[in-house]
């Protein structure tokens, strides 16, 4: 059985369809990107697995199943046990997710204390741990910074650590490195290729950058006006694929040492 | 690099300190040469927060360095002041990264394109409409448009119109300070091709600011590494990805993900953020996360030399 099996979703906001047909099956410790141009429902997509969808969003047909179980009947109650401890998302900026007003270790640590009975110097002690874990030097004092001290890597990096304090088995992460630097970009495709060695992650990437979508996942789905317009493994989809979209993309992708415009 | 006649702008010595708090300086651009040549693209790379704008700043007159001078017909722009200032603003432009927040939002198109050409008196007012038509057209936009607000519009087209309103002056110079980034990458495509069009036809200079050394490597005839205020190292273009020699030009290469890149590679990127522009170091600037520093790196920071054929590098690596 699949981990996450989306059955042919549709996504309406206030009666107009963002998405449509959408199916996608993931395996334990697999890789899928979404890529597309902007407001091709990628997005949608990834919100409607986590019950986020924004302005009244509503899933009108099919049905997202989560090791078997239908997401979609699920009570309040149970949305609240599965988000951030068994489906966990990442953000494009870490940062706006966090209240500026409360330093890191505030929100961290009350993220950490409402998913366990656990004592506030407990949950500090974890919470750098992990900060640590994701490479981030001197967790204490990230920990006493509020976001906006921080670099746009370093408070990506705090939203991987959040997301992977309870070890997730599915990690949703909205274009993670688009407004990074390219350097820094490397370092976060890095470590979110390690919580896969590590901890057998599955993620769902949604990204609009094509080259780290073929260095990350084992599966592509390229989408168009909420359409499904392409998918595969990725190597169909660099070299094989027939479909005339999906080349317009590729093509478009800068290469070191390839067309030049002068 | 080029033939020396062919240089129509040249930034001398350009230093420039923000002061910061608890009485220490931000040091944005330090010691920054560079030439601008007839007819080609600059592209200047670096992560954000090196100075790549600060510096581009300079060149339009929208900001004045500490120190050094940018010589431009023979004048030093830096100096020009009222009326020469406001003649300069015809022959060097500027296309912003976000076109969104750089218009008018209670502007048409039209008065957007056509406000350049009305302040200097190019064109009538009742030329008004033939004028954003015949410039609308050249971005290869509808030019029916012109009635439109920018909030009507998708962001490759907005981008479009403030090429429309760089290229209305005819311009000698445009800097383009990361004016694709925002963009989808299909998007940024035709905006590439739009802008090296238009620079074949009309013999621009340009600048092109950007952090993806790919895209840059593709568009500039030249390419300026900045790295924390300093120039690191000059190199042409072309085949870049095999003749860059400075550490940190190796490591922007190392982290593009490319599509024709071997898949099972590990990632090599250089570890750590930039550091903080406030603590200059004594020697060199990169030192702290290069891989191949040496003793002396740490004691002298290295100047610009050239090495080879029309390239520069400021490395001890190098200098023999």
């Amino acid at each position: 059985m699949a981990m996450l099996e989306i059955k042919n979703i549709t996504v309406s906001y206030q009666g107009s369809e963002a998405v449509k047909d959408f199916s996608l099956m993931l395996d334990k410790g697999k890789i899928c990107s979404l890529v597309g141009e902007s407001g091709s429902g990628k997005t949608t997509v990834i919100r409607a697995v986590l019950g986020l969808l924004a302005g009244g969003g509503k899933v009108t047909k099919g049905d997202i199943l989560f090791e078997g179980e239908s997401l979609l009947k699920f009570s309040n109650e149970k949305w609240r046990q599965l988000r951030g401890s068994k489906i966990s998302m990442i953000f494009q900026d870490s940062g706006a997710m966090m209240n500026p007003t409360k330093t890191v270790g505030a929100v961290f640590t009350e993220y950490i204390r409402t998913h366990e009975k656990i004592s506030k110097r407990d949950a500090w002690e974890k919470a750098v741990g992990m900060l640590e874990k994701m490479r981030l030097p001197s967790g204490d004092n990230i920990m006493k910074s509020y976001p906006f001290r921080l670099s746009g890597g370093m408070r990506q990096r705090v939203g991987i650590a959040m997301g992977m304090t309870y070890k997730p088995e599915l990690l949703l992460a909205d274009e993670p490195t688009s407004a990074l630097d390219v350097t820094t970009q490397a370092q976060i495709v890095r470590q979110m290729m390690e919580l896969r060695e590590e901890y057998g992650t599955s993620i769902i990437m949604v990204t609009h950058n094509l080259g780290v979508a073929a260095y990350m996942s084992d599966h592509i789905i390229v989408m168009k006006d909420g359409v499904v317009e392409d998918t595969g493994d990725r190597d169909h989809m660099l070299n094989a694929s027939e479909n005339d979209y999906t080349k317009k993309l590729l093509e478009a992708v800068p290469t070191l040492g390839g067309a030049r415009y002068v | 690099m080029f033939d020396e006649k062919d240089v129509i702008l040249e930034a001398k010595h350009i230093t420039r300190r923000f002061p910061a708090a608890g009485g220490k300086k931000l040091t944005a651009c330090e010691d920054v040469n560079l030439k601008l040549y007839k007819g080609k693209t600059l592209g200047l790379v670096g992560e954000s927060g090196c100075g790549k704008s600060t510096f581009m700043k300079f060149l339009v007159a929208l900001d004045k360095p500490d120190d050094g001078e940018i010589i431009y017909r023979g004048k030093d722009i830096t100096k020009l002041k009222g009326e020469e200032l406001r003649q300069l603003r015809q022959n060097i432009q500027m296309v912003f990264q976000d076109p969104a927040a750089s218009f008018n939002p209670k502007m048409k198109v039209k008065d957007i394109i056509c406000e350049p050409l009305l302040n200097f008196g190019k064109i009538r007012k009742k030329d008004k409409d033939a004028a954003a038509r015949k410039y609308l057209e050249m971005v290869e936009l509808s030019p029916d448009m012109a009635d439109r607000y920018p909030h009507n519009m998708s962001g490759g087209q907005r981008q479009r119109v403030a090429i429309a309103r760089a290229i209305a002056l005819e311009p000698e110079i445009i800097i383009f300070d990361e004016a694709t980034s925002q963009l989808d990458v299909s998007v940024q495509k035709t905006i590439i091709e739009l802008i090296t069009k238009l620079q074949m036809e009309k013999q621009i200079t340009m600048g092109f600011i950007c952090h993806d050394i790919a895209l840059v490597s593709s568009v500039a005839h030249y390419v300026a590494v900045m790295y924390l205020g300093k120039i690191v190292e000059i190199l042409p273009s072309e085949g870049l990805e095999k003749t860059a020699k400075h550490p940190y030009t190796r490591a922007l290469i190392n982290a593009v993900f490319d599509l024709n890149m071997d898949f099972s590679r590990k990632i090599e990127s250089i570890e750590s953020e930039p550091p903080s522009p406030l603590e200059v170091h004594k020697g060199c600037n990169f030192c702290d996360r290069c891989d191949r520093a040496m003793e002396i790196c740490r004691r002298e920071a290295p100047v610009l030399k050239t090495v080879g054929d029309d390239q520069m590098v400021a490395c001890h690596l190098y200098t023999k």
